[in-house]
């Protein structure tokens, strides 16, 4: 039910309602001459019906949400707290740095932080969004090449279990894309980079550890093949909660780096946002940077922008980016400090390999099983299939029953049938010996009574959605007038 | 699996069928959509386009991914079905009957170094594990 459902004319809230204000500058023609036809509930309707959307949310707060890739850990309510600040939130974004102080020497802090724990030179928080972040990187490197003249570089490449979102980057940046497929091991085919690489090698945009879940153990030949052709090396943060603190992407040779603070540094995100996804950048990248970039000089800080990185990119967003969720980062990480971001990456590890380890005694397959998990894994349901024809999305269906968000379906490519698997390290070993039992109770439907499976789930607010239907027909709008 | 014996095909999961008139026409496999699952859109190339052998000339999407197509040979798109485009689940229904597009190969001999249904059958089986 919508909210315009439960509308009744007059039933509004006077006491609620702003004083009418009389409007005198505006031109008489562009007034309305009637009230906008706005939902009249009262404050208890429009309590319940808000309530009770926010009671069929499907979320972190409520549920164990294991979605591979998306790293969805418990956001701490403390960093809610503190950057809910009247003092944050009242601000200004254009008001003076001499009345900002505070704010910038977050970011500031932010920024060394991002730098330390990341081993690169610089970091610009201005980028939004995880595939902003991206976008921000490779028009770094084609900014370096143009600066040196180098127009023959029109390729990046890409390996095959990459995200979508690294292509897209590419050509969104002017480049072209190759591919560079993967070996059975779930590591870069070393011989297809050298055949790959040349004079017309922008950069390779690599995940480590990888989509496969995997820890890419030639990363120093990688990078050694990549630089020696001239090229630049990008390392997508998709997957830094797994190293976090312990292997630093300027340590292994990178050029340029995005991080997703609302996966890593634990800000609320799903439904689409609000993301942010800063740049860290080599020595040689620095005069790129997208600005503003809070620079330090004495106590005091004050915005950089085109008259202090000359050659930047430009402006990513109107201001400084989000502030909202830098805020929430910042705070994060000032709880965990150094040490407790070591811990980040050595219990989401140990927490991937022991569901791993879990599921495979219930008789799951995992895609490489040769190889140690890194902070997620991929299961394989192809066998499952082709034995009852229960496919990945029946299993992950299932499990909303069961009380589970339904790991990421059908990414990576690669592994058909797949479920990737991203328990983070937040959660219990509890919590996770139930998703054991839960995935073991809808095997055990699958080969007893498959229907059953097909046809979950069935305690969720909407069943089985028609996946065809929404991608053919996509209407995100309800139009009031003319129903 | 459901690989006709009278098709060629490519590693990238392209059926290949050579016309009376010299013509080829160019679908996706049965195992290629059964990979992607439910159809939601088809984009072809635009007939009177040139193709290299391996361009990427063609988009499916299904709910679960988009994937390109690619050009098994090189030549000059005559003809390009629109029936898919409007209705993307013929291609889940009849694989080889939803015919994707048509080439005027350049060289009427490329068809030869295509794989046959033997060698197309091993491929798939070498991505199975």
């Amino acid at each position: 039910m919508l909210i315009a459902d439960l509308s009744r004319p007059g039933r509004n809230n006077a006491s609620q309602a702003p004083a009418a204000v009389a409007v005198n500058d505006l031109p008489a023609h562009l007034l309305r001459k009637s009230a906008p036809d706005l939902p009249q509930v009262s404050e208890m309707d429009a309590v319940r019906h808000y309530t009770r959307l926010s009671q069929k949310n499907f979320s972190i707060d409520t549920h164990f949400y294991p979605l591979g890739s998306c790293t969805m850990k418990y956001n701490p309510r403390a960093a809610n707290a503190l950057a809910m600040l009247p003092q944050f939130l009242g601000r200004h974004p254009s008001a003076d740095a001499a009345t900002g102080q505070g704010v910038l020497a977050c970011l500031y802090e932010l920024q060394e932080m991002l730098k330390d724990v990341t081993g690169m030179a610089g970091v610009s928080l201005t980028p939004m969004a995880g595939a902003h972040g991206e976008f921000a990187g490779v028009a770094m490197i084609r900014a370096y090449h143009d600066a040196r003249g180098d127009a023959a570089r029109t390729e990046i490449l890409v390996p095959d279990a990459a995200h979508g979102t690294n292509p897209a980057t590419a050509v969104m940046c002017g480049y072209s894309v190759r591919e560079i497929p993967t070996n059975r091991e779930g590591d870069v085919d070393i011989e297809a980079l050298k055949a790959a690489v040349g004079p017309h090698t922008a950069g390779l945009m690599l995940t480590n550890p990888s989509t496969l879940g995997v820890f890419e153990k030639q990363i120093q030949a990688i990078q050694q093949v990549v630089h020696e052709a001239g090229g630049l090396t990008y390392y997508d943060g998709a997957n830094l909660n797994a190293i976090l603190g312990r292997v630093k992407p300027g340590d292994m040779g990178f050029d340029v780096i995005h991080m997703n603070l609302h996966k890593t540094f634990s800000t609320p995100h799903g439904g689409g946002g609000p993301g942010a996804g800063p740049v860290g950048v080599s020595e040689r990248l620095l005069p790129f940077m997208p600005i503003p970039v809070v620079g330090k000089a004495g106590d005091s800080y004050r915005w950089l922008d085109e008259k202090d990185i000359p050659q930047s990119i430009g402006r990513m967003s109107a201001h400084m980016g989000n502030l909202g969720v830098l805020l929430r980062a910042y705070v994060y990480a000032r709880l965990l400090g150094r040490d407790g971001m070591h811990r980040v990456a050595e219990f989401a590890t140990l927490n991937a390999n022991y569901l791993m380890a879990e599921l495979r005694k219930a008789g799951f397959e995992v895609a490489y099983p040769t190889r140690r998990a890194s902070h997620e894994f991929i299961v394989s349901l192809k066998k499952l299939r082709d034995e009852t024809g229960i496919s990945a999305m029946d299993v992950a269906k299932r499990l909303l029953d069961k009380g589970f968000h339904a790991p990421t379906t059908y990414f990576p490519l690669l592994v058909p049938e797949c479920l990737l698997i991203e328990p983070t390290e937040t959660e219990s070993r509890e919590t996770l010996d139930r998703f054991v039992d839960a995935l073991k109770e809808i095997l055990h439907e699958a080969r007893t009574d498959a229907e059953l499976v097909k046809g979950a789930p069935y305690s969720t607010p909407v069943r089985r959605l028609d996946d065809v239907k929404a991608a053919r027909e996509l209407d995100l709008t309800w139009r009031m007038v003319g129903r | 699996m459901n690989i006709p014996s009278d098709l060629k095909y490519t590693a990238s999961h392209e059926w290949v069928r050579v016309e009376g008139d010299g013509t080829v026409t160019v679908g996706i496999t049965d195992h290629a959509q059964d990979l992607l699952g439910d159809m939601v859109f088809v984009e072809n190339p635009a007939a009177g386009r040139k193709l290299k052998a391996g361009e990427e000339c063609a988009v499916v999407e299904s709910v679960k991914a988009a994937s390109d197509v690619y050009a098994p040979i090189a030549g000059e798109v005559v003809d390009a079905n629109s029936d898919v485009e409007a209705s993307p689940e013929l291609i889940n229904q009849d694989a080889y009957g939803a015919w994707m597009f048509r080439i005027k190969p350049d060289n009427a001999a490329d068809v030869d170094a295509l794989l046959d249904a033997a060698g197309y059958k091993a491929q798939v089986e070498s991505e199975a594990h």
